[in-house]
C-alpha cells in the first residue's frame, strides 16, 4: 500500500465530491485549452497566409477589408482598380513582384480567383497532379477544394456570380480542371485559380447575354423590386467590369499583391500609393495585428474567466481536502500508530490534491480538443477552420499549472496532517 | 522487557500525573486498572511512543524509546507495538485485507498475504477479507482491529478499553481473543480498563 494508492482509494470513497472537483478543473482547463489552440491557430493562419506579401493595393475603403478580401478571402473586396494603374505600380522600382487578383465569381461558395504565374511564385505552389492553368477557362484547384467538391482533372463546372451563393450561374463558359495543388496549409487550399482573362471573358459574355436578355424582357424589367436592383448594382460595382471596347487599358482588377524589392520600400511605397494615386495600400502585417488585437479583447476576457474558474476549482479542492481532513484526523492518527511517518501522511494528502487536479487537467485538455474539433466541423468559413487535432507544446504549461494548483490547494491540509498531535486526537475519541 | 522509570507528565496548566515505576517481562499479561481521568490513556500513549512524557524514561528491549528520531520511532512503533482502541477504527476507504496490508507496509515490512490469511483465519473472519469496514458488525470490526494489531507479530500488544462498548458475550469473546492472540504471537499484553468483567482473567495488575 503506497501513499499514492491510499490517496487513490480515499478519493474513490467520495466519488461525488471528487467528481465535482475534477469537473471544475476540467472546465477551467478546457476553456484555457480552447483559447490557447484557437488563438494560436488563428494567428498562425494569419501569418501563414500573409508571410510573403508585403503590401496589398486596392480600391479606397477599409484597409482591413482589403486585407481580409485579398489575403484571407473572407470579406468582400473594397472595389475595383484600373488595370492601367496596377500595371504602373507593378513596374515601380520599389516592387520586386506584383500579383494581380480578379475576384467576382464563386463555385459553391469557393472563390474563383483570376491571377497570373506570379501568384504561384509568391505562394510557392506546386501541383500534386495535372498542371497550372494556362488557357482561358482552365483552372487549378486547391487541395481541400478537390477533396470536398470531389473534383478531378478534366472535370468541368460552372461558376456563379458573386462571392457566395449560386443563384446567378454563368452558363456560357464552363471551367475545366487542369490541375490540383498540393496541400499548402494556407488559403490556397480553398481557392480555385484561373487566369484573369477567364474572369473578364466570363463577365464580357455574361453582360452581352444579360443585355440581350434584358432587351428581350424589357417589358418585365420594371417588375423587379428596387431592392433587387440595388443589390445588382452593388454587386456590379465590385465585380471586374470589363470595358466594352475590350482594350486592356479600360480593364479592371480587384487588387494587387506586392512583394518589396528592398526594405527601403516599406517607408516609401505605401505613402507613394496613398498620396499619388486614387488607390490605397494596406499592410497585411499591420492589419493582421490590428485584427488580432480586436479578437484579443475577447480572448483576454475569456482567459480571465477561465482563470477565475481554475481559482474556484483550487478553492474547492482545498475545502474538500480540508473538510475531509477533519473527518480523517482519526484515520491519519491510526496510520501513525501503525508506523506511518509524518512525511507519509503529508504525501497522502498532497497526492490527493495532485490526483484530483491531474485528472481534471487531462480531462480538460481532452475536452478542449474535442470541443474545438466540434466547432471546426460546424464552422462556415473553410478558410479559417479550426482543428482540435493539433497538439501544442505550450499545453504542457496547462499540465504544470494544474499540478501547481493541486499542490497549492493541498499544501495547508497536508501541513496540518504533518503537524497533527496524534495523542490528542486519539484521546478525544 | 519493558520498563518505565520515574515518568511524569502534565498537560498545559493541569495537574501533573506521576506514574510509579513499572517493569514488564516479555510474555506477561497485565491489567492496567484505573478510573476515567486517572491518566490511563496518558500512560498508554507514553508506552506506545505517541506521547513523549515531560520527565522519565521508557525502555523497550534495550531501546530508549524517546531517544529515537520521530521517523525511527514511527517505524519502531509499527513493528513492535500493536494497539487496539476502545472503538475499532479502520480506514473506511479500504477493504479489510487492505487495512491489514496497510499495517504491514507502514511498518516497512514486506506485504505478506499469507500472514493476513493466517491471522484472519485464527480470528474467524477470513470470509470478510474483501469486505469494507461499513459492511461489518461492531464485534467483527473489533476482531479486525485485533488482527491489525497482531499482524506484524509485535512484542507488545496494548488494548485501551477494548471491551467497554461491547455486551457481556462479546466482551468475554474479545478478551479471550486478546489472551489467545498474545500467546499465539508471543506478545506481552497490556489491557487498560475500568471494566470489572475483565479483572479475573489477569494475575498481574498495575493500578493507577
Amino acid at each position: 500500500m503506497s501513499p499514492i494508492k491510499i490517496s487513490w482509494k480515499s478519493l474513490w470513497s467520495k466519488p461525488l465530491s471528487s467528481a465535482l472537483n475534477i469537473m471544475l478543473i476540467a472546465f477551467g482547463t478546457g476553456i484555457l485549452t480552447i483559447l490557447l489552440l484557437a488563438s494560436t491557430q488563428i494567428s498562425q493562419k494569419l501569418d501563414n497566409n500573409s508571410k510573403d506579401i508585403d503590401l496589398v493595393v486596392g480600391a479606397k475603403g477599409s484597409p482591413l477589408q482589403l486585407i481580409l478580401s485579398s489575403i484571407y478571402y473572407i470579406d468582400f473586396p473594397t472595389g475595383n482598380i484600373p488595370l492601367k494603374d496596377a500595371q504602373e505600380l507593378s513596374h515601380s522600382p520599389f516592387v520586386k513582384r506584383a500579383v494581380p487578383l480578379a475576384q467576382g465569381d464563386n463555385y459553391e461558395g469557393i472563390r474563383i480567383v483570376g491571377t497570373d504565374s506570379n501568384f504561384v511564385r509568391v505562394y510557392k505552389l506546386t501541383t500534386s497532379s495535372g498542371k497550372f492553368w494556362s488557357a482561358d477557362f482552365e483552372v487549378t484547384v486547391g487541395a481541400t477544394v478537390a477533396a470536398t467538391k470531389k473534383l478531378k482533372i478534366g472535370d468541368t463546372f460552372f461558376g456563379a456570380h458573386g462571392l457566395t451563393g449560386s443563384t446567378d450561374v454563368h452558363k456560357t463558359h464552363a471551367y475545366k480542371v487542369a490541375g490540383i495543388l498540393t496541400p499548402q496549409g494556407n488559403v490556397t487550399d480553398n481557392l480555385i485559380l484561373t487566369n484573369i482573362t477567364s474572369v473578364w471573358r466570363m463577365h464580357d459574355d455574361h453582360e452581352k447575354e444579360e443585355a440581350t436578355e434584358q432587351h428581350q424582357r424589357s417589358a418585365h424589367h420594371h417588375e423587379k423590386t428596387e431592392g433587387q436592383q440595388q443589390e445588382e448594382t452593388g454587386d456590379h460595382e465590385k465585380e471586374t467590369r470589363p470595358d466594352q471596347g475590350g482594350a486592356d487599358s479600360g480593364r479592371e482588377i480587384t487588387a494587387l499583391l506586392i512583394q518589396y524589392r528592398s526594405p527601403m520600400s516599406v517607408v516609401m511605397f505605401p505613402r507613394m500609393v496613398n498620396q499619388s494615386t486614387a488607390l490605397q495600400a494596406a499592410s497585411p502585417a499591420m492589419e493582421s495585428t490590428r485584427l488580432f488585437s480586436l479578437i484579443g479583447v475577447g480572448v483576454d476576457t475569456l482567459q480571465w474567466f477561465a482563470i477565475l474558474i481554475m481559482l474556484i476549482a483550487a478553492i474547492s479542492v482545498f475545502v474538500n481536502l480540508y473538510n475531509s481532513l477533519k473527518e480523517r484526523n482519526y484515520d491519519l492518527a491510526i496510520m501513525r500508530t501503525l508506523g506511518a511517518s509524518r512525511g507519509q501522511l503529508f504525501q497522502i494528502i498532497i497526492f490527493e490534491g495532485i490526483l484530483l487536479t491531474f485528472a481534471g487537467t487531462v480531462i480538460g485538455i481532452a475536452l478542449g480538443h474535442l470541443v474545438l474539433q466540434f466547432i471546426g466541423a460546424y464552422q462556415e468559413s473553410s478558410q479559417a477552420r479550426l482543428s482540435g487535432l493539433i497538439f501544442l507544446g505550450t499545453e504542457i504549461y496547462l499540465f504544470v499549472a494544474g499540478l501547481a494548483i493541486g499542490i497549492f490547494a493541498a499544501i495547508i491540509p497536508a501541513v496540518q496532517a504533518y503537524r497533527s498531535n496524534i495523542s490528542k486526537i486519539l484521546s478525544k475519541n | 522487557m519493558i520498563s518505565i522509570k520515574s515518568v511524569s507528565h502534565s498537560y498545559s496548566n493541569a495537574l501533573r500525573i506521576s506514574f510509579k515505576d513499572w517493569e514488564i517481562n516479555n510474555g506477561d499479561q497485565w491489567l492496567l486498572l484505573g478510573e476515567s481521568g486517572s491518566g490511563k490513556t496518558t500512560l498508554l500513549h507514553i508506552l506506545t511512543g505517541i506521547l513523549k512524557p515531560e520527565e522519565g524514561e521508557v525502555n523497550m528491549d534495550g531501546t530508549s524509546v524517546y531517544s529515537l528520531s520521530s521517523r525511527a520511532l514511527d517505524q519502531f512503533r509499527g513493528r513492535n507495538i500493536g494497539i487496539i482502541f476502545q472503538r475499532p477504527h479502520l480506514i473506511k476507504s479500504l477493504t479489510i485485507k487492505e487495512n491489514l496490508l496497510l499495517a504491514q507496509s507502514f511498518a516497512k515490512l514486506p506485504e505478506n498475504p499469507e500472514r493476513i490469511n493466517e491471522v484472519l483465519h485464527s480470528l474467524g473472519i477470513i470470509e470478510k477479507k474483501d469486505a469494507y469496514p461499513n459492511e461489518l458488525s461492531q464485534g467483527q470490526l473489533q476482531r479486525v482491529s485485533i488482527a491489525r494489531a497482531v499482524i506484524n507479530k509485535p512484542a507488545l500488544l496494548i488494548a485501551d478499553e477494548p471491551t467497554s462498548s461491547l455486551d457481556d458475550k462479546n466482551a468475554i469473546a474479545v478478551l479471550n481473543l486478546l489472551l489467545e492472540q498474545s500467546g499465539l504471537n508471543q506478545a506481552t499484553l497490556i489491557v487498560a480498563t475500568h471494566d470489572k468483567r475483565v479483572k479475573d482473567a489477569f494475575t498481574n495488575t498495575y493500578e493507577l
